[in-house]
């Protein structure tokens, strides 16, 4: 009997019985074992029903005036009372979620995608590129996000694509120094010199090799990202450097009720409670899905 | 200050030893039995995962996290370690059972004076000697390891010394207590040959002169056969054999033990190595009756059935319902075939140099491989032997001087080399964890080197894949594995399939076997040798293990420091070496057969 026919039945013959799961299969087992996450889960599916389908249920238009400024609420038939300026609260809340939601998720996705391809070059090409990239970042990451945010409002003026791109590229250099953080190590390893000795592209060694390994750390990233871009623009939006009035956002809401909070808290306990629920929930479910990463990681 | 007693009883004796795992409640070892004399060295040999360090650290009253000692017992000099108190078993450990770890490096505190980590040693185990006994007994301890014990070396840090210091240091601080019995987990593995040699000796002497019962847990079957009186062979969790060194090494009976002798590669002669088919199986899923079975060519219904009683006589135990069979049916060696002839010169190295910074690592190298030859490249570490390789796969781009391949320079890195040379020339690396993507299948992994060097369509891709998993023994379904799926001598044989997809002239093989078992290590070195016959392919095979060079290569290239010391065809090398280096390496190296000679 020749060994090599040995092996190659002994390797059929002792496969595990059933296939093992997909990684991805494992890794969302392994999060929603967790309670954290299941809350999370939980927070943020129903934050993001609101926010996507709430105006399907709102009673009124948003910036329709329906009562007399400031009735308490249950007056008129209004869930939640009036604001300042007689619309419907409840109405308005219903509204304002798509806007923070929507902004948040693409200056998430902006931001991250930037941080990525920065921090993955870094790593790879090491040297004057990745001093360049990281002394650039470091000097970003100087400023409080939301200082550079409203310097850079204030010099071109509100409007949502330049806010998304500003806290977008805001979180660039954060996202950067952690996706590359975990790229160097990868580059380090022996199948990046492999890739390296039979001349594979470096496009495909960058996006090939390193991004499928660093895929922990960057939904990580997405998840705490998301946390901040919620919490920034809400608070843009609440400063005024963000969307303008009359819009429905939360942040705005709680910018324009706040004066009669002792009157109508409605108006402000709402839209608070949606943001803090929102970004509760974002980061129970992300940090959850990094302590499965972990244990899968440490795992291999 | 406690003098050693005269050996009247066993000092170690193991009954009925059973470790579960207390997640799942399999066991990690079970019915290990064993029974070691003050002065005696017990070999317990094993490849890995067969359980040896488990029972190693089960005899310090330790178990690893996530296992339990659910039967048996561990009695240390006629006392049962699980009736001990907590506090006693702390007095035990270091005290009177004492540990040789693997990795020096990580064993030593390195904030830590060595003067201050040997004395600690003595102030946890010789309460009430005063500070002058307690200077006096690492004085003496460090002369018996040969260490210099003046003031100057007490006040060094660990990473003041050398790997082969560092280790020593570690034996003192076992032998300071004047234990009874001493645990030694693979103390050498991580050491050169010439180091590894004075280790072992060091060793040996010290368990003799003090009377010591040592326990030495190891995968390598030659520095066992040195070592040892008597040995205990484990497999899957259990004992499968045990008897005197010489019994089991010249007249083994288990056919595990059979084949794994015919799996270490021999020095002395030239002889083919055989691996062992198939793979060890892991707790909780190992195969009823007999764990050998499944690799077994003797297997019967009955091994299928039971767990083999032991058998045997004059301690010579052995598991197995077909030991007479086995010394008959299953040889130990095996004969060569005869290599084919080298061709025309593939690849030239010329006057290379090589620099890591300020570093001059590589002098004047000059070195040549022909087509269908097998070129052995061996040092120590730091020799300077994985440069060559580097520089040569134009990995390592600081070199000056010419590496021509088939008559035409090459650019020093690969990607300034053409696609043509690239392809000519593939790299395996040392370390196959992680020399493969472990986001990749093993499919993808090889289809992405054909596409690379033979541009095609998907369902020829998908084919060659197959092709080439063949031609490393894996099986098709492998392909959609991911590497960690794999045991380590499968992954080394996806990445030698990665290699072999380029279809190229010469296989830069660094230390390719060096991080897996011996059984695998030769299932390895056989299939290459068949590829070699088939493809007429030329090989550069680093390594530092000289017996392996004896089994593979034509020719051999001795390095140390950057240097090289002699080189000539393997036979010559070996016989009649001209360098004194090389007669060094070749004296240090332990062999199954020279230590039965002694």
């Amino acid at each position: 009997m020749s060994t090599s026919a040995v092996t190659s039945e002994a390797l059929a013959a002792t496969a595990p019985p059933e296939m093992r799961q997909r990684q991805w299969r494992v890794l969302a087992r392994a999060t929603m074992s967790q309670w954290r996450s299941r809350i999370g889960l939980v927070i943020v599916v129903v934050m993001v029903l609101i926010a996507i389908f709430g105006p399907l249920l709102a009673p009124h238009p948003p910036t329709a005036f329906v009562s007399a400024p400031n009735s308490p609420a249950g007056q008129n038939g209004l869930l939640f009372g009036s604001d300042g300026i007689g619309r419907d609260v409840w109405s308005r809340f219903l509204y304002g979620g798509r806007t923070v939601l929507g902004m948040a998720v693409a200056s998430t996705i902006i931001g991250v995608g930037l941080g990525l391809i920065i921090g993955l070059a870094a790593a790879y090409f090491k040297g004057w590129i990745d001093e360049v990239l990281m002394r650039i970042s470091d000097v970003f990451m100087a400023f409080p996000q939301i200082v550079l945010a409203l310097l850079l409002v204030a010099a071109f003026g509100p409007s949502v694509p330049l806010i998304i791109l500003i806290v977008g590229i805001s979180h660039a250099p954060r996202v950067a120094r952690v996706i590359r953080g975990a790229a160097v190590q990868i580059t380090e390893r022996d199948f990046v010199k492999a890739a390296e000795a039979v001349g594979e592209p470096r496009r495909r060694i960058i996006f090939g090799e390193l991004l499928p390994n660093v895929t922990s750390p960057l939904l990580v990233e997405c998840g705490l990202r998301l946390t901040f871009s919620i919490g920034l623009i809400a608070g843009l939006n609440f400063i005024g450097a963000g969307l303008q009035p009359p819009i429905a956002d939360w942040g705005v809401m709680i910018s324009e009720n706040r004066l009669a909070v002792t009157v109508q808290p409605w108006g402000v306990v709402l839209p608070v409670l949606a943001i803090a629920l929102l970004t509760i929930g974002t980061n129970l479910l992300t940090d959850g899905f990094a302590r499965a990463a972990i244990g899968l990681d440490r795992g291999e | 200050m406690a003098v050693a007693e005269p050996p009247t009883t066993t000092a170690v004796t193991v009954r009925e030893l059973k470790i579960d795992l207390v997640s799942s409640g399999s066991d990690i070892v079970d019915q290990i039995v064993l029974d070691v004399r003050a002065g005696d060295v017990l070999g317990l040999v094993g490849e890995s995962g067969s359980g040896k360090t488990t029972v190693g650290m089960a005899l310090m009253g330790y178990c690893r996290p996530g296992g339990r000692v659910t039967g048996g017992e561990i009695l240390i000099d006629g006392r049962p370690l699980a009736k001990m108190a907590a506090g006693e078993l702390r007095k035990l450990r270091g005290g009177t059972v004492s540990y040789i770890p693997q990795d020096p490096g990580t064993a030593l505190n390195p904030a830590l004076r060595i003067g201050r980590q040997l004395s600690e040693m003595l102030e946890a185990h010789t309460a009430g000697a005063s500070a002058e006994q307690r200077r006096v007994r690492i004085r003496e301890t460090l002369e018996e390891v040969a260490l210099p014990n003046d003031d100057e070396f007490l006040r060094r840090y660990p990473h003041q010394l050398s790997g082969g210091q560092q280790q020593r240091v570690a034996i003192a601080m076992a032998f300071a207590c004047r234990p009874h019995v001493i645990v030694c987990d693979e103390p050498t593995t991580g050491l050169d040959v010439t180091t590894q040699a004075r280790v072992l000796e060091t060793i040996r002497d010290l368990c003799r002169s003090h009377n010591v019962a040592a326990v030495y847990v190891s995968h390598d079957l030659a520095v066992v056969a040195e070592l040892a009186d008597q040995v205990a062979v484990m497999y899957a969790g259990r004992i499968v054999e045990r008897g005197p060194r010489d019994a089991i090494f010249s007249a083994p009976r288990h056919p595990y033990t059979r084949k794994l002798l015919r799996a270490v590669p021999d020095l002395e002669g030239r002889r083919a190595v055989v691996g062992i088919g198939g793979r060890a199986p892991l707790p909780g899923d190992r195969p009823s009756g007999c764990f050998f079975h499944p690799r077994c060519d003797l297997a019967t219904d009955q091994c299928r059935a039971q767990f083999p009683p032991a058998t045997g006589m004059g301690g010579h135990i052995v598991h197995c319902y077909h030991a007479e069979e086995a010394l008959t049916a299953l040889p130990t060696t095996g004969e060569m075939t005869a290599a084919a002839q080298a061709g025309e010169t593939v690849i030239t190295v010329e006057n290379v140099n090589a620099t890591y910074g300020h570093n001059h690592v590589l002098h004047d190298i000059d070195l040549t491989v022909r087509r269908n030859e097998c070129v052995a490249l061996v040092g120590e570490s730091g020799s300077g032997k994985t440069t060559i390789a580097r520089c040569i796969a134009g990995l390592h781009t600081d070199w000056t001087g010419e590496i021509k391949l088939n008559d035409r320079s090459l650019p020093e890195s690969a990607r300034r080399r053409t696609a043509e040379a690239r392809k000519q020339i593939q790299y395996v690396f040392q370390n196959p964890y992680a020399s493969l993507n472990p986001r990749r299948t093993v499919g993808q992994t090889i289809a992405r080197q054909l596409q690379l060097f033979f541009p095609q369509n998907r369902r020829e891709t998908g084919r060659r894949v197959a092709e080439c998993l063949e031609r490393v023994a894996l099986s098709s379904a492998a392909a959609n594995r991911y590497p960690d799926q794999l045991s380590g001598g499968e992954r080394q044989r996806v990445a030698v399939a990665r290699a072999l997809a380029a279809e190229p002239s010469l296989l830069v093989c660094d230390e390719i076997t060096s991080a897996l078992d011996v059984s695998v290590q030769a299932a390895i070195v056989e299939l290459l040798r068949e590829l070699r016959v088939q493809t007429g392919l030329s090989m550069l095979f680093i390594t530092h293990n000289l017996a392996l060079i004896r089994t593979i290569a034509d020719r051999v290239v001795v390095m140390t420091e950057g240097k090289i010391v002699e080189s000539g065809p393997t036979l010559d090398v070996f016989t009649s070496p001209s360098a004194a280096y090389t007669e060094k390496l070749l004296a240090n190296t332990p062999t199954v057969e020279a230590a039965l000679q002694h």
